[in-house]
C-alpha cells in the first residue's frame, strides 16, 4: 500500500511548475541582486517580479510593501520585534491570542522582559478569540495586537476583520501571521484591515527557507538583524533568489487555483471528519464551520497522540501530526489545545490531520479505518 | 511534530507488545504514573515459587512508554522476586538499544511499576509493612535534565 501523507501543514513538496521555473536561478540565472552589471539586474529584475506575485496574492497596495524573509519564524520576529521597538515612544503594551503560534508568543515574552506589558486574549472552546476580552484589553498604548489568521493545530479561522477594526479603533497596529492561511482562504490585506501580514513559501509548495511580510504602506517598523541594505533595511544579507523566485510564482499559482483546490480538499477533508467521528469517544478540535478547508483535528478519550502517529505511521504508511505532551520537545501539552479549555489528558490523544495535492476521495475509507484500527489497538493497550 | 527517532527495538516492542493485558486476581499489582507527562502504566504478576510466574501491564504514554512496559516485562520473566527488583530503568533501556533523551525518563515507568507490583505481593504475604512498600522507591529527583520538562 503507498503512503497517505496528511501532514502538508508541517512541510508540502514543492510544485514541480515552481521548480522548473525556479531551477535556473540557481545554475543559469544566478546573480547578486544587488551587483549592477547585467547578471545582478537580471536577478534583481526576478526579485521584483517574484515581490509582485507574492502582493497580488493577498491584494497588497503595492509590490513595495512586500519584504522577503527567511521564512516565517523571521517574519513573525520581524513583525514583533520591528513594531513593538519601532512604536516604543507611543505606548507598550503588546497583546496577542492565546493560541499563536510559538514564533509569536516567544518575541513577546522576550519583548515582556524588556519592559514592555503583554497581556494574552482567551479564545472560545472552538478557538475563536473573545472579542470583547479584545476591546477590553486594548488602550492607545497597544502598540500592537496579533492575532493569527487561522491556527495550525485546530483550523480555527478567526474573524479578522473584526479584531481589525477593534484594534484599529482603539490601539494602534494588527500584525496577522497567515502562514497557515494563505493559498487556502481569501487574505485581502486591505479589506480585512490587516497592518502586518506573515506569508510562508512552502505552505504555498514553494521552496522552504522562503516567507514574507506584508508591511502596510505609512507603517514603520524597525530591523532585528542588522547588516546590508537589503529589503530596505529590513531584512539585511543576499537574498536568497531561487526560493523566493519560487515563493514568487508558488503564490502566482495559489491565486490561480487556491479556491478550486480548496474547495477538492474540502470535501476529502468532510468525509474524513464524517468517518473518522464514527469512532467511539473521538471529538473533533477547533470549529466546526470556520476552520480552513483542508484541515481535519481530532482528541480521542483514553489515548496518546504519540502513540497514534507512530502506530499510523509504522502499521498504516499514513502521516499525521499530534499536539501531544509526549511529542513535543518540552513535554508540555499544546497551548493550543489548553487555551481552548481540554485537560491535560484530553490534549493528549490529539490527532491532526492536513491535506494537500496528492490527497483524493479514494484516501478517505483507508485512512478513516486505519485511525479506527490504531485507536483500537492503543485502547486495548490503555488501563483507562 | 514528533521528530523523535526509535531504535529498532523500541519500534519493535511497540508495535508488537509482549504480555499486553490484564490478569485476574493477580499476586502483585503496581500502577504508576509519569510524573513528566501525566501518563500511566500498570503491571500485574503472579508469583510462583518466589518467582515471576506470570507478568502483564497496561499503558497509556508514548511510544517509548509502552515499548518500555513490553520490554520490562519480558526481562522480568522467571526471574526470582529479589532479582527483578534490581532491574533499572537503564537496564531497561540499554536493552531498548537506547532511548532518545527526552523520553529517558519514560523507562521509569517500567522499573517503578514493576518493583511496585513486587513490593504490593510482598506487603500481602506479611513480607514488608505498607509503609515500605511506599518508601525507597527509585526517586525521580535529578531527572530535570534528561526530562527536557519545566
Ligand atoms: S510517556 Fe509521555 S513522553 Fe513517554
Amino acid at each position: 500500500m503507498c503512503g497517505i501523507y496528511l501532514d502538508y501543514q508541517s512541510a508540502s513538496p514543492l510544485d514541480p511548475r515552481v521548480a522548473e521555473f525556479a531551477e535556473s536561478f540557481l545554475s543559469s540565472d544566478f546573480g547578486n541582486p544587488s551587483a549592477l552589471h547585467s547578471r545582478g539586474l537580471a536577478a534583481k529584475a526576478a526579485l521584483e517580479e517574484a515581490r509582485a506575485k507574492v502582493a497580488k496574492l493577498i491584494n497588497a497596495e503595492s509590490p513595495e510593501s512586500i519584504v522577503f524573509t527567511a521564512g516565517v519564524t523571521e517574519a513573525n520576529n520581524l513583525a514583533i520585534r520591528g513594531a513593538a521597538l519601532r512604536s516604543a515612544a507611543k505606548g507598550k503594551k503588546l497583546l496577542a491570542s492565546l493560541i499563536e503560534h510559538i514564533s509569536v508568543l516567544n518575541p513577546l515574552k522576550d519583548l515582556k522582559k524588556g519592559g514592555f506589558d503583554l497581556a494574552l486574549v482567551p479564545v472560545d472552546s472552538m478557538g475563536i478569540i473573545d472579542l470583547a476580552a479584545l476591546e477590553g484589553l486594548l488602550s492607545k498604548e497597544t502598540v500592537l495586537t496579533s492575532v493569527m489568521y487561522a491556527n495550525s493545530e485546530i483550523g480555527t479561522i478567526q474573524p479578522i476583520k473584526e479584531v481589525s477594526d477593534l484594534v484599529h479603533e482603539k490601539g494602534q497596529f494588527l500584525h496577522v501571521d497567515g502562514a497557515a492561511a494563505a493559498g487556502k482562504i481569501p487574505i485581502d490585506v486591505q479589506k480585512d484591515g490587516i497592518d502586518l501580514l506573515t506569508l510562508s513559501s512552502n505552505d504555498l509548495y514553494g521552496p522552504q527557507g522562503a516567507g514574507a511580510l506584508y508591511v502596510r504602506p505609512g507603517v514603520r517598523i524597525q530591523p532585528v538583524l542588522f547588516g546590508g541594505g537589503q529589503e530596505k533595511g529590513l531584512v539585511p544579507g543576499t537574498e536568497n533568489l531561487y526560493a523566493l523566485a519560487g515563493f514568487g510564482e508558488a503564490a502566482r499559482l495559489a491565486k490561480l487555483e487556491k479556491a478550486e483546490e480548496s474547495q477538492r480538499l474540502q470535501a476529502i477533508r468532510d468525509g474524513l471528519i464524517k468517518e473518522i467521528l464514527k469512532i467511539e469517544e473521538s471529538y473533533l478540535t477547533g470549529h466546526p464551520t470556520k476552520r480552513l478547508p483542508h484541515h481535519a483535528s481530532f482528541r480521542f478519550s483514553r489515548i496518546e497522540g504519540e502513540s497514534i502517529l507512530l502506530t499510523m505511521d509504522a502499521m498504516f504508511n499514513i502521516q499525521v501530526s499530534t499536539g501531544s505532551a509526549c511529542s513535543s520537545r518540552t513535554l508540555e501539552p499544546s497551548h493550543v489545545l489548553l487555551a481552548i479549555g481540554l485537560r491535560h489528558e484530553q490534549a493528549h490523544g490529539s490527532m491532526v490531520m492536513t491535506l494537500g495535492r496528492q490527497n483524493n476521495p479514494d484516501q478517505i475509507a483507508p485512512t478513516a479505518n486505519a485511525t479506527k484500527k490504531t485507536v483500537e489497538r492503543l485502547r486495548a493497550l490503555s488501563p483507562l | 511534530m514528533a521528530q523523535i527517532g526509535y531504535s529498532k527495538e523500541v519500534m519493535e516492542h511497540f508495535m508488537n507488545p509482549r504480555n499486553v493485558g490484564v490478569i485476574e486476581n493477580p499476586d502483585g499489582y503496581g500502577q504508576v504514573g509519569n510524573p513528566v507527562c501525566g501518563d500511566l502504566m500498570e503491571i500485574f504478576i503472579t508469583v510462583k515459587e518466589d518467582k515471576i510466574d506470570d507478568i502483564k501491564f497496561r499503558t497509556f504514554g508514548c511510544g517509548s512508554a509502552i515499548a518500555v512496559s513490553s520490554m520490562v516485562t519480558e526481562m522480568a520473566k522467571g526471574k526470582t522476586l529479589d532479582e527483578a527488583m534490581l532491574i533499572t530503568r537503564k537496564d531497561v533501556a540499554e536493552e531498548l538499544g537506547g532511548l532518545p533523551p527526552q523520553k529517558m525518563h519514560c523507562s521509569n515507568l517500567g522499573a517503578d511499576a514493576l518493583h511496585a507490583a513486587i513490593k504490593n505481593y510482598w506487603v500481602k504475604i506479611g513480607k514488608i509493612k505498607p509503609e515500605e512498600a511506599e518508601a525507597g522507591e527509585e526517586s525521580h529527583e535529578g531527572e530535570e535534565g534528561e526530562s527536557c520538562g519545566t
